[in-house]
């Protein structure tokens, strides 16, 4: 069974699309807690997230820092835009890899569903070509084990 | 194929009249003349659409006298497919563990909130 549905929008849009069983404030604050995101926002299995700053305000500073612990890892840095407690979210990210990719605008929605949420994510890149990249590259949400997988294809 | 590779193919896939020349080379070889004729696009143009499409390999071109007949390459389409599935699923490792931690979360009697 899958929930999750991926589709791109225009020349500089994602969409992911996902439902959960529980109610927006906790789909909310998995988003926002750096001790409940080191719990889940890991890509594949294996890699952890030692390092995880989430400062939930507008301004408020990320970092996620990826390893594989086998001395692989990458990062990312982003800052929050917009919060509204427990309907959207808005930042902005950035790959370390160690490269920074141009920024990714995201607006992410947290809508009643039921007894459950619908999450809507909005990623909004700055060109057609940086979205190619984006989704090429794995970029977003600790892809990149599959990105390094595919180094040797 | 390599990443800056792959981006390229993404990006070749974005436009409407690179993938109705696709569609339209999935039926065979064909010209630009040919290839020209369903477009209200002027020929430079559609020949700028086919460079694209051959820098990013999803097509190659032959030298047949003057004309420079174009085909899909096979395949080429497969690989797309694979790192969008790649995407897909490794977004959906990350929810199903966020699926897990939710319901743990939901199990456990709630926490009285403290003013700090």
């Amino acid at each position: 069974m899958s929930k999750l549905e991926l589709k791109t929008e225009a020349d500089r849009h994602v969409i992911v699309t996902r439902r959960f069983a529980a109610p927006p404030e906790a789909v909310y604050k998995a988003h926002i807690e750096p001790a409940l995101i080191q719990k889940w926002l890991l890509g594949p299995d294996g890699w952890t997230m030692p390092v995880c700053i989430s400062e939930a305000k507008p301004g408020g500073k990320i970092r996620y820092e990826w390893s594989d612990g086998k001395g692989r890892g990458l990062f990312l840095t982003g800052e929050f835009v917009t919060l509204e407690p427990y309907e959207r979210l808005v930042h902005v990210e950035r790959m370390h890899m160690p490269d920074a990719t141009p920024d990714n605008h995201v607006e992410t929605r947290f809508e009643p569903d039921g007894n459950g949420t619908l999450m809507v994510m909005r990623m909004t890149l700055p060109d057609e070509k940086t979205r190619a990249a984006m989704l090429a590259t794995g970029m977003e949400h600790g892809m990149e084990a599959s990105y390094v997988r595919l180094d040797g294809m | 194929m390599s990443v800056s590779r792959l981006g390229n193919t993404f990006s070749a896939l974005s436009d409407p009249t690179r993938r109705a020349i696709l569609a339209s080379l999935a039926t065979g070889e064909k010209t630009v003349l040919e290839l020209c004729k369903p477009f209200a696009v002027s020929q430079p143009a559609i020949s700028r659409h086919l460079r694209v499409l051959e820098e990013s390999g999803l097509i190659t071109r032959r030298i047949d006298g003057t004309k420079r007949p174009c085909r899909l390459v096979p395949n080429a389409m497969k690989d797309v497919q694979q790192w969008l599935d790649m995407f897909r699923r490794v977004l959906e490792t990350n929810y199903a563990r966020l699926d897990l931690l939710l319901a743990e979360d939901a199990s456990k009697p709630k926490p009285r909130r403290r003013k700090t």
